[in-house]
Order: C-alpha cells, then structure tokens, then sequence
C-alpha cells in the first residue's frame, strides 16, 4: 500500500470515529449557560434519585406509581408542563433545569436542594434522552415575557372581565378562584387521571414558580399534558398582566394585607405622592 | 504522524461529521412530513375510483341531550335540545363521520400535501364537522364562531399535543400534523361535552361520510388496495379490492353495534 493510500485509509476510520462520537455526545448533552449536562453521569444521578417514579424507562411507571398522584411524568414522550417555550413544542434544557431546582408544588416531584448544578445538568441530558423527539425536533422559540403593567385597580377590573367572563378561566378555576368551576370535575391530563384546576384561594406556591414572571408564563403557553390551555394567540400582554393581577387577589387575607399595604403607604412620606399604588403584596 | 496528516484527519473528520448531520436531519423530515414528489397527477388520468356506503347493523347507539347550561353562551345558541354526535346515523341504517380509507397498497409512495386548507369551525359548541380528515402537512384552520372562550386541545398518541385556548373573536388557529394517526380525538376542556377527531393521512385517498354513509375514493392507481372504514363507536372493519385503470368498484361496509351501546 503507498503512503497516501494508507494514511487515507487511517483518515477514514478516524473520521468515522470521531464523527460517531461527536454525534452520540451531542444527542446526549444539556446546556445550560456554562453548564455542559452528560447523560452518562446523569444515567447513575437518576438511577439512584428518579428512578423509584419515573421509572427505568423513563415512562412514568416506576415502583412508587401506583402511590403518587398526579402520576410522574412520563419522559418517553416529551410533554412537559413547565415550559417558557409555545404548547406543543420541546422545553428549553433550562426550563427543565428549573423544575428539578424548584420542583412541582402540589405533587410528590420535591426540590432537589442536595444536587449541584452540574448534577442537575447532567440529570437533564439523561431525562431527554428517553425521547426520541430530542433529536427529531428543536425546542420552540422562548416566550419573551414584556415589561409587567401596574398592578392597579384597573387592572385588577380589567382582570375580572377577563377571568369571569371573557377568557372563561372561571369555568375551570370557580368564581372565587377555588378550583370548583362547572368543568373541573371533569378535567383529566394526558393519561386520562383525573386533574384538579389550581385553587387560587389555596396560597401562591403554583408549580411552575411563584412570580408574576413565572404565572405570565404558565398564562401564555399553557401546562401541556394537563387541561390548561396557552393563552398566547388569545390575550395581548397588558390582558394576561391584568389576569395575574386579578388571580393575585383571589388569596385569602388579600383584602386585609392590601388595606395595610395601602395605609403604610400613604402615611409614609416617599410614597405619598404615588398616584398608582400596587396594591398587590410582595409574595414570600 | 505527522502534523500535516493530523490537520488533514481533524479537517476531514469535520466535514464527514456535518455530512452525517445533514443526512440525519433530512432522514427525520421525510419521515415526518411525507412531503416528497406527487405522483398521483400521472395517476388522475387513469385513475380508478372506489365508492360505496357505510352502514351498521344491531341496535342504533341513542345520541344524548347535552347539557350545556355550565356556559349560558352555549345553551343559548341551541334553541332546542343540543344532541352529542357519537352516532350520527341515516335511513337505511347508514352511518356518518365513518372515515374510509386506503390503510394498505401504497408502500413507499409518498404525496404532496394540498395547498387548500382544512376547517374545523366551533359553533354552538361543538365541533363542525365533528370528523375532520387531512393529509400530512396540510394546513387545519380551527375557528371559533362562538361568542365565548374555547381551548382545543388535540390529544394524539402519534403526533405532538398541544392546548390553545381561542377567545370570542380570535383569529383561525393554523396547525399541521406531521405523522399519520387515525384518529386524534379533540376536546375543549372549558366545555367538556365538545369532542372530535382529526384524522390524518399521508395519502390523499380517504373520506368521512355524510349522513347517508356515501363515500368516494377518487385517482386510485390500479392495484391491489386493502380499504378500512372506521367509526369512533362502531369499531373498524375492512376489505380488500383490485381495481384496474379507469374502472369504478363498489365497496359496502358494514359495521356492527354493539349490544351494550
């Protein structure tokens, strides 16, 4: 063989070497900012933390299933609640990222406070890796959340309209916000399981997180795999602020907290002169 | 090895990476869309055709009232009683929303989505019509002529789920579906009576009967075909066909209620 044939010939295979690994790691990676997730770490993290749920194939049906409702999610399929990206599409690395460090409020998924960064990086790469639409599809286009309204009284009526009759969300959600409306009992997420809407009145751990920020985000691309729709070819972004605004005061001691917010304000000198207090209380 | 050499392996082993990467990609959109060269036109000449009714036999399934009194918008714009549209039955036991199609005898042909769109109009609160089919890639207009809120909410086992919700007024939703699924049920969970399908096809050979269980399955190109009807309550049932060029067959279907409906 001559020279230029055999390094050829040498050429190939380590081409086709790297190139297989660069395709494996690539499918297998999350990233988030500086964080390079890799699904080999992930596999042991989640062997260890997720498995007991989510089960060896990722599907939902672990050993404690059975014992858990709302069920755990199931990963083979690539619907995911807590999304900054539209209905129907794939979640950013960092969407999930977020969920693992803050976890579902309300279901038996707890923050995992005992996980690094990088863990949770890794945990990530692994988690995609149970669907195939990782690699088929890119994750949609992030919503940009706008600048928030005011949180007035305005506002707060205009959320009112909004919530009560116009965006119907009090047909699932109840009139007072407690998750009673006339549809609610017969709401069931992707797997038929029966779902209860988000009881306003119940406090402001919601499961996607507990700021205004994070409510327009649950607001405008919806809770997929659950009944909760997305509201972004519907409501223009001073509506869905104002809907916040208004779910805001569903809580129970609004009222009283408002009135004080509202006294201290006024009687403190800095403020006096505001035209347009917000009202709403800062949620701890 | 010389330095020279090892430039020339990272240099190419990059260029055959993106090679792998691009195949890769396109592999996944033909698979996806079935969007790849028509060649139904060349069959339309000599095209056969397959027509023929659906009906059932056994006790007609009852629709029920429904109530719709949980949004006054809706049990307003039924003066009478609202019917759920399950069954939806003719005379001479025909049945309608069946979709009849061609489920075997095009293996690797793939076809062009059509331009025009599909529409499923809300109204009244249900869905109009209450079976929708369309091809790979064709658009699906979803509109809301109803002066209240509703969510759509397609629940596929084959193709991503999604949840919009569309105000009084909204403008069309525009979707597509890339994979075939017969069929993906459709619900609005802010009123939970309104139910649906979409059917998808990666071919153009399909139907959804009216009331009178009638179909047409147009440009077939001669061949063997194994056709189903499909009923969201009656089940499916098929059969198979050989059509020669130009010629025009009867198909029957019959579909069997049963008893405990």
């Amino acid at each position: 063989m001559s020279d230029v044939a055999h390094n050829l010939t040498r050429f190939a295979a380590a081409a086709v070497f790297l190139s297989s690994v660069v395709v494996a790691s690539s499918a297998q990676e999350s990233h988030i900012g500086n964080l390079t997730g890799e699904a080999k770490r992930g596999k042991e993290l989640y062997q260890r933390y997720c498995i007991g749920c989510h089960g060896q194939r990722g599907d939902g049906d672990g050993d404690n299933a059975p014992h858990v409702d709302p069920k755990p999610r199931d990963f083979t399929v690539g619907t995911f609640k807590c999304r900054s990206t539209p209905s129907g599409s794939l979640p950013l690395d960092k969407d999930l990222f977020d969920t693992i460090g803050r976890g579902l409020y309300s279901t038996a998924m707890p923050r995992w406070f005992p996980l690094t960064r990088q863990q949770r990086a890794d945990l990530i790469a692994y988690v995609k890796s149970f669907s195939p639409r990782f690699v088929e599809e890119e994750p949609g286009t992030p919503l940009e959340i706008p600048r928030e309204t005011p949180s007035d009284e305005g506002s707060v009526t205009r959320g009112r309209e909004l919530y009560q009759t116009v965006a119907k969300c009090s047909q699932c959600h109840g009139k007072e916000g407690r998750g009673d409306g006339p549809s609610a009992a017969t709401l069931t997420d992707d797997k038929g399981h029966p779902t209860l809407p988000y009881d306003f009145t119940a406090g402001t751990k919601f499961k996607c997180g507990e700021s205004d920020q994070d409510l327009y985000r649950v607001l405008m691309t919806g809770l997929d795999g659950s009944p909760m729709p997305s509201f972004s070819s519907s409501l223009k972004p001073e509506q869905a602020w104002d809907l916040i605004h208004y779910v805001r005061t569903l809580r129970p001691g609004f009222q009283q907290t408002a009135q004080k917010t509202k006294e201290k304000k006024t009687s403190g000198v800095s403020s006096a002169g505001t035209a347009t207090d917000n009202t709403r209380p800062s949620v701890h | 090895m010389k330095p020279k050499y090892l430039s020339i392996l990272i240099a190419g082993a990059l260029t055959y990476t993106a090679v792998l990467f691009n195949a890769h990609n396109s592999t996944v959109r033909a698979s996806n869309e079935y969007r790849l060269s028509r060649t139904a036109s060349d069959d339309v000449s000599n095209g056969a055709t397959v027509t023929g009714k659906v009906a059932f036999t056994g006790q007609a399934p009852k629709n029920h009232a429904i109530n719709m009194a949980a949004d006054p918008v809706c049990s307003k714009s039924h003066p009478g009683a609202a019917m759920s549209e399950e069954v939806v039955t003719g005379p001479d036991n025909t049945v309608a929303n069946a979709l009849v199609y061609v489920s075997e005898g095009l293996p690797g042909r793939t076809f062009e989505a059509p331009k025009q769109s599909a529409v499923i109009q809300q109204k009244g609160c249900q869905y109009h019509p209450h079976v929708a089919a369309v091809e790979t890639g064709q658009k699906l207009m979803v509109e809301n002529s109803d002066p209240t809120t509703h969510n759509i909410h397609p629940v596929p086992s084959n193709n991503r789920e999604w949840n919009q919700s569309q105000m009084q007024g909204a403008a069309p939703l525009e979707t597509t579906f890339g994979r075939e699924e017969i069929a993906i049920p459709v619900k609005c969970n802010i009123h939970p009576w309104m139910k649906g399908y979409i059917a998808v096809f990666k071919h153009p050979f399909f139907a959804v009967t009216g009331s009178d269980g009638k179909f047409v399955l147009k440009g077939l190109p001669p061949g063997n075909y194994t056709i189903t009807a499909w009923h969201e309550q009656l089940g499916t049932t098929t059969q198979k066909v050989t059509i020669a060029a130009n010629e025009t067959k009867d198909v029957n279907f019959t579909l069997e209620a049963q008893p405990n409906h």
